[in-house]
């Protein structure tokens, strides 16, 4: 995101920058970085961003949040602070106020639905749910006979079955069996299912533009170090040409994830623009990420391909975020029906009012 | 951090929606009338002066232009507006395009004033149609190999050479060229070529149409044999025309033309898939629609960078990358959707046309105004790789 006088991105990056840095956690196999990350996001606020004063949380705003997601995603952060800020953000559509303490949100993509039973019980599986494992809590969007519901739940209340996803971050199963929420209240009128996972496409747009922006400058770098056939590889015109489309890639993606993050900063509901928006920045992102990842790794060469080099951190949680809250071919065909059902000649008109 | 890429979410300004609804009230008017059919793209007359002129008179030419010239002093984004409704509608923009996107603009930074006040009013008026003479036989992407000699005389100069590929130099009144008035020096090869404004239609120029495989004759070979220059029409300075490219280019290449021109077959898919689409033509139609809106707003971004007075020169080579491969592809990926298309669809015909057309205007999309590998090489020198 454009580098404003933005105080709280600020933080957020003086944070990452102290305590994330990709060399020191690829090194730490024993995951020591985790708590003093964790407890300094804590104390600056920055997990509940997104949660008014009033409901426990530091009451940013949605664009100070979202360039917070950017900065984090340029660092590959691999705690659950995307998440807890959703789950928060969520909870506080519904005045529900947010406990400290880590939390994610299910469900995390289009196929699952949760269900509020009459007893008040939450019932249904979420698969891909990030972070399940380290989160103490779960904010969870349900549908019942009264329409949907948010609801918090503490995560030893439902069944986690634990995996991993491309990035070797926590991706779990989480079900609900008669599951007794600590707190439901409707959602506000005109939210369903859709908000919570185009919200959840902005902020993993954001943070693959971010990784993508990372997978430019240590692919730039290398190319200017790296000595083959007696000169620097960047001098190489197959090697800046790809170089030059991964750029492009990265332009893209932030253009995309900037846009619909802007739209929902802006919007005052999850209309046709927050859609388009939304759905074009993952469907874009989703796209950057996979040409741009196998482009930092063809221009890192072997090295890059090594666990010990940092580069995997960056291109495999792109690509493993490409899957959270709907993938790309998801939002297409929901993109592609909505455009039909318009009409071709509202199609022009459509892009034009964006 | 190396890169320094900057992709504002820019909006369009509130001004922006009433001017949209009236560009689109006249492009209706103007069909409604048969002076162009916005489904055939391939037609012959894209020159219609006489609706160049009623463009001229709405005030939509030299939009951001000083009023004493003829101008609107209105902002890029308003022009943005234009263009693209312009674009997409297929309107015969031909005879005002080039001149109102970047020749006006080079007139007014280096001509002298009473050339300004000769020659921009008319370009306002929608009267006079502009060419640009960059590339020879042997110099195209390498503009600085140009050889076309100006040679001094009394008064002027003397052009000798050819220029070639030149877009609507048949049709033309003016044209901005540069020619060489000194050999490269051993420390810049660069030096040495000068910009001058052409009156064309004139002894000692010789234009030559060239068919295109679209069939169409857009672009000529333009011989030059003792051609006169008088010494005022000098563009800038001498020898330093190298100096004056950069900032052009940023307009030339990131406008909404680099990615609409093969446009209008998405909205024939759309129509011919019909308001249910099965997964396959969705999913398809989806991907292009996300594709299109991130570079529109990409383009739009880099319009309202030229707006608040910057030069983003690389941002605009990326949208011109981007955009153009992707308009490049456009036909062949609703090829691919349009395999299963009900054969009974009331459009059927029309899609086919147009995919036949937009395939064969394909490859000159990645070449003209700057070729892809002339991007790459700009984009990669910004991230401080050459």
């Amino acid at each position: 995101m454009a580098e404003n006088d933005n105080i709280v991105a600020e933080t957020a990056e003086k944070i990452f920058a102290d305590l994330a840095d990709a060399q020191t956690i690829n090194h730490d196999k024993q995951g020591n970085w985790k708590t003093p990350l964790w407890s300094a996001l804590a104390d600056a606020g920055l997990p509940l961003s997104w949660v008014p004063e009033d409901c426990n949380g530091s009451g940013a705003s949605l664009s100070d949040g979202f360039s917070v997601l950017s900065s984090a995603g340029r660092f590959a952060i691999a705690v659950p602070l995307a998440e807890t800020m959703l789950a928060g953000w969520l909870l506080a559509q519904a005045r529900i106020a947010s406990p400290d303490g880590a939390m994610t949100v299910a469900p995390a993509g289009p196929r699952d639905r949760i269900t509020l039973d009459a007893d008040g019980t939450l019932s249904g599986r979420a698969r891909g749910v990030p972070f399940a494992r380290e989160a103490a809590h779960l904010a969870v969007l349900a549908h019942g006979s009264n329409g949907w519901s948010i609801a918090l739940v503490d995560i030893r209340s439902s069944r986690i079955e634990s995996g991993l996803n491309l990035g070797s971050d926590n991706s779990s199963t989480v079900t609900f069996d008669k599951t007794k929420p600590l707190a439901v209240k409707p959602a506000p009128k005109g939210f369903d299912q859709n908000s919570l996972l185009l919200m959840g496409c902005v902020a993993r747009s954001l943070q693959i533009a971010g990784a993508l922006e990372s997978m430019l400058d240590i692919s730039v770098r290398y190319s200017n170090e790296r000595v083959a056939f007696e000169k620097k590889i960047s001098k190489f015109q197959a090697v800046q040409h790809n170089l030059a489309k991964l750029a492009g890639e990265t332009a893209a993606a932030m253009a995309a994830a900037t846009s619909a993050a802007d739209t929902i900063v802006h919007a005052t509901s999850f209309d046709d623009a927050v859609f388009l928006e939304a759905a074009s920045a993952k469907i874009r992102c989703a796209e950057a990420a996979e040409k741009g990842a196998a482009i930092a790794h063809q221009v890192d060469g072997a090295i890059g391909f090594t666990i010990e080099h940092i580069l995997h951190r960056y291109t495999l949680r792109a690509l493993a975020w490409r899957d959270d809250f709907g993938n790309e071919s998801h939002w297409a065909v929901e993109l592609g029906k909505m455009v039909a059902a318009r009409g071709a000649d509202e199609l022009w008109p459509l892009v034009a009012s964006r | 951090m190396t890169a320094a890429l900057r992709f504002d979410p820019i909006r369009l300004p509130p001004e922006c929606v009433k001017l949209r609804e009236e560009v689109r009230a006249f492009l209706a008017e103007e069909i409604a009338a048969g002076t162009f059919d916005p489904h055939r793209p391939n037609r012959e007359d894209t020159d219609v002066p006489e609706f160049s002129r009623r463009v001229g008179a709405k005030g939509w030419l030299g939009m951001t232009w000083p009023k004493k010239y003829g101008g609107h002093e209105r902002s890029f984004l308003e022009r943005y507006v234009v263009t693209e409704e312009m674009r997409v509608a297929n309107a015969p923009t031909r005879r005002f395009f080039v001149a109102d996107r970047q020749s006006g603009p080079v007139l007014i930074k280096y001509a002298p004033e009473h050339i300004k006040m000769d020659i921009l009013p008319r370009i306002c008026r929608g009267e006079i149609c502009f060419a640009i003479g960059m590339s020879e036989p042997n110099s195209g992407s390498d503009l600085f190999a140009a050889k076309t000699r100006a040679t001094k005389t009394d008064g002027g100069w003397l052009i000798n050479g050819t220029k070639i590929w030149t877009s609507s130099a048949h049709i033309a009144d003016y044209m901005i060229a540069i020619f060489r008035t000194s050999p490269p020096t051993k420390e810049n090869r660069r030096h040495g070529l000068t910009q001058f404004l052409v009156k064309m239609k004139q002894p000692g120029i010789q234009v030559n149409p060239i068919g295109q495989i679209t069939g169409q004759f857009e672009f000529n070979e333009v011989v030059f044999t003792d051609h006169f220059i008088p010494d005022d029409h000098v563009l800038g300075e001498i020898d330093g025309a190298w100096k004056q490219a950069t900032s052009e280019l940023a307009y030339e290449r990131s406008g909404p033309e680099r990615f609409l021109e093969t446009y209008y077959v998405l909205t024939e898919l759309v129509r011919a898939v019909g308001r249910n689409p099965d997964t396959r033509g969705a999913e398809g139609i989806g991907r292009l629609v996300a594709q299109l809106h991130t570079m529109r707003r990409m383009s739009v971004s880099v319009a309202g960078m030229l707006q608040a007075g910057r030069e983003p020169v690389v941002e605009a080579s990326i949208v011109k990358d981007i955009g153009t491969i992707w308009e490049q592809a456009l036909p062949h990926r609703v090829r691919d959707l349009a395999a299963f298309v009900d054969a009974d669809v009331s459009n059927h015909e029309t899609l086919d046309k147009q995919l036949d057309f937009a395939t064969k205007t394909a490859p000159k999309l990645t070449i003209q105004g700057g070729t892809t590998e002339v991007l790459r090489g700009i984009i990669a020198r910004g991230l401080g790789l050459r």
